[in-house]
């Protein structure tokens, strides 16, 4: 091709481009209106959802203004309500949800992409699909049934040991008090975001292990070619690949842990105060604020739990977009077909 | 075919064989390089894989029952596994270098970590299936509703007809909505590429992860309160096919990409038109996966509690009208059932977690037969069919033309009445 082009010989006007024009038929014209329909339909709900939070919060906001983000109470029908308690609540379970769910999905999508023996690595990418797929309420029942009462000495334990770190300390209790009531420790931020930990770890790990799994053939054997062991070729061939991923699979499962409801529902017990004390009874979340109080609203409660839901859905979008243009431009994706 | 037998066979021969078309084997995926399996455990492995382990456990019970004030299980085993990483730690580096040790620890942290996943998600399913089963032996509780069934009321009475009838009734609507709309955009984002497409991706891959609660707070706000539709099983339906309509979107995205651009190219070159491509060559071949992405969809809004919470309202008897009326459903039931702490309730709570669990997994297990397997990648019982097709194919354009068939391959193949033929040039 290029040497055609050279030997054109100078001067000559090169001749000019044939313009292609593609003649669609009827059928494709309405195939690609309707595709085009369909999409566009799929957009306008998506941002409806948005307008019409903020359309519906509008009442509440222009009533609270600034205030709305730094009162901690609840109390839309007498006096004052913010979302300032609810959001560090929210933000710490996710924190801890997403702390635990990383640890777990970095291994778990390491285990199956490097250490699982061939014929097991189908079976454990279905269970990792089912285990997102087990619905919310069968975790919460089980967060609230089982681990609740096994993780209280765990707790006690890193309370009495680690109490002078602010996060982990629990007030009311002394140290090694043997009278102290279990319950101080239960209902808390730390249970919550354990159990919100197993709902996220396997959309993260869904997302690492697709990374991890696409790291080059050629560069792990030139790794182990040079002496690596299979830590050191994960370290320098199979994490750096899926480097992306690991953040960006974070972040996507940080998105859910911040709006996940029903099993944050189950566990904690509300306080509309903001409780920095993770090991603590009494917590609270931007979603379960809206699932306990949407019944017993009047219409500027209503009002104020759509603010809340705004806040939510604003926080969340922005943690998503941020995941899904990492988790983009990690994944090198364009492979030639035969 | 030629060429192969002058290659694989004497090289001096030349074989001409009769021009037959051979249909390469496609069980394997050609250039697909899998990474070699790497294990494999020496003696002195074992040996200080259990005597790490051996060690961590007794120095966790001496502390546990002779010295500290510790109590609990599960500190016990936290404590244990801490300790053991470090014993076997210690032991490797006897005999190894640092690398080694290190690429020895870090084995044993990942199985441990892939234990406990595995292992919580098992023991989650296998408990609610234990706490439920007071309720689950009792026949009554899946052909009765909940109308005459009080807190104190023995588990002979009552069940969850209802929720369902209602579950299946809000699947099937949401599912109507959701799937054609889903594989459309699907298809949408797959075709016409380009800028618009480009920025609905985006929208939609951010809005996989919306929080559920927020959906059903949409439908809440529109349908509710604006066109004035009751809390009900539609309400319900529509909050459920906002969550999945993402979910299947991207899905159907991926399973689109997975189709071999040979193919779509090949029935271009045929002189099909977009439309026709995509609906008997693009969809075809991805039906398995395009299917596989539906159950997986429904499967998880099957489970979805808070969008339901808010816009089905509860019932304790069967509703089967989906435009009036509050419907219930079984995440919902399971959530309303145990906030009651009488034990009687809790137990018909667990069982309908459980029966919800069986319906999840029922479909996860239809996904994975009719699913699970790249385009084009076919069963065994397929590929006969397929082949017994093209048999069928060659007897009908043997039979069609006997003429043509006997005539010099090389002229061309006259049809007695082509009039596209002018257009085509």
């Amino acid at each position: 091709m290029t040497g055609a082009a050279v030997a054109r010989p100078e001067g000559q006007a090169t001749p000019e481009r044939r313009r292609l024009k593609t003649n669609l038929g009827l059928a494709d014209r309405v195939f690609r209106g309707v595709a085009r329909g369909g999409g566009a339909i799929v957009l306008v709900i998506m941002t409806l959802v948005g307008a019409f939070l903020a359309y519906r919060a509008l009442l509440a906001l222009r009533e609270s203004g600034l205030s709305f983000v730094t009162t901690e109470e609840w109390n839309p029908d007498s006096g004052g309500f913010g979302i300032a308690a609810v959001i560090v609540g929210t933000v710490l379970i996710a924190i801890v949800a997403i702390v635990v769910a990383t640890v777990l999905a970095v291994g778990v999508a390491l285990y199956i992409s490097e250490f699982a023996p061939l014929w097991l690595r189908r079976w454990l990418v279905g269970m990792v699909d089912l285990m997102a797929a087990v619905p919310s309420v069968v975790y919460g029942l089980w967060g609230a049934f089982f681990l609740q009462w096994k993780v209280l000495s765990l707790s006690r334990w890193i309370s009495d040991w680690f109490g002078w770190i602010p996060i982990f300390k629990v007030s009311g209790v002394t140290r090694h008090d043997p009278l102290a009531t279990p319950t101080v420790y239960t209902s808390s931020t730390f249970i919550a975001g354990l159990v919100v930990a197993l709902m996220v770890a396997p959309i993260a790990c869904s997302v690492m292990r697709e990374a991890f799994s696409q790291a080059p053939p050629g560069e792990r054997e030139g790794a182990y070619a040079l002496g690596a062991t299979r830590f050191g070729m994960i370290g320098t061939v199979v994490l750096p690949f899926g480097k992306g991923a690991i953040i960006g699979g974070t972040m996507l499962g940080l998105g859910r842990a911040l709006g996940e409801t029903i099993a944050v529902v189950m566990i904690i017990s509300p306080v509309f105060v903001i409780q920095p004390r993770i090991l603590e009874n009494g917590t609270s979340s931007v979603s379960s604020l809206i699932a306990t109080h949407y019944g017993e609203s009047s219409p500027f409660a209503l009002s104020a739990l759509f603010a809340a839901g705004l806040a939510l859905f604003a926080m969340t979008l922005i943690v998503n977009f941020i995941a899904a243009s990492i988790v983009a431009r990690s994944r090198s994706g364009a492979v030639s077909e035969v | 075919m030629t060429l192969l037998k002058t290659e694989t066979g004497a090289r001096t021969t030349t074989v001409t064989a009769p021009p037959t078309t051979t249909v390469p084997d496609r069980r394997r995926p050609r250039g697909v390089q899998s990474p070699r399996p790497l294990g494999g455990f020496r003696t002195t492995d074992v040996f200080a894989l259990s005597g790490g382990l051996a060690a961590a456990l007794t120095t966790t019970g001496l502390l546990w029952i002779q010295l500290g004030p510790f109590t609990g299980l599960l500190g016990y085993i936290v404590v244990s596994w801490l300790l053991f990483v470090a014993t076997y730690a210690l032991l490797v580096s006897f005999d190894e270098d640092r690398p080694t040790m290190w690429d020895r620890v870090s084995t044993v942290v990942v199985h441990s970590l892939a234990l406990v996943l595995f292992g919580v998600l098992i023991f989650v399913i296998a408990y609610t299936f234990a706490r439920g089963a007071r309720a689950l032996p009792h026949l009554n509780f899946f052909t009765e509703d909940m109308r005459n069934a009080g807190p104190l009321d023995p588990l002979t009475v009552g069940g969850i007809k209802h929720a369902i009838i209602g579950t299946l009734i809000e699947l099937g609507l949401s599912l109507a909505v959701s799937v054609p709309l889903g594989l459309l955009g699907g298809v949408f984002l797959h075709e016409i590429p380009g800028r618009f497409s480009r920025f609905v991706r985006t929208v939609v891959e951010a809005m996989t992860a919306l929080p559920d609660l927020l959906a059903g707070l949409f439908i809440f706000a529109t349908v509710i309160l604006i066109f004035g539709l009751d809390k009900s099983g539609l309400a319900a339906a529509l909050a459920l096919s906002v969550t999945m309509l993402p979910i299947i979107i991207r899905a159907t995205d991926v399973v689109l990409r997975l189709v071999p651009g040979s193919l779509t190219e090949a029935a271009y070159a045929l002189g099909c038109g977009q439309w026709r491509t995509v609906w008997h060559v693009v969809l075809p071949t991805a039906r398995s996966g395009l299917a596989t992405a539906v159950i997986l969809g429904a499967a998880r809004g099957i489970g979805e509690t808070s969008p339901v919470l808010i816009t089905a309202g509860a019932t304790a008897q069967v509703n089967v009208d989906p435009l009036h009326g509050p419907m219930m459903s079984l995440p919902l039931l399971a959530y309303t059932l145990v906030q009651n702490s009488q034990e009687n309730m809790v137990a018909r709570g667990f069982g309908t977690a459980a029966t919800l669990m069986v319906l999840v997994l029922l479909l996860f297990a239809v996904a994975r037969v009719i699913g699970g397997r790249g385009p084009g990648d076919l069963t065994a019982r397929q590929r006969r069919r397929r082949a017994a097709a093209s048999r069928r194919d060659l007897k009908r354009f043997g039979g069609r033309s006997p003429a043509a068939g006997d005539a010099d391959p090389a002229s061309p193949v006259t049809y007695p009445s082509s009039p596209a033929q002018g257009e085509i040039s």
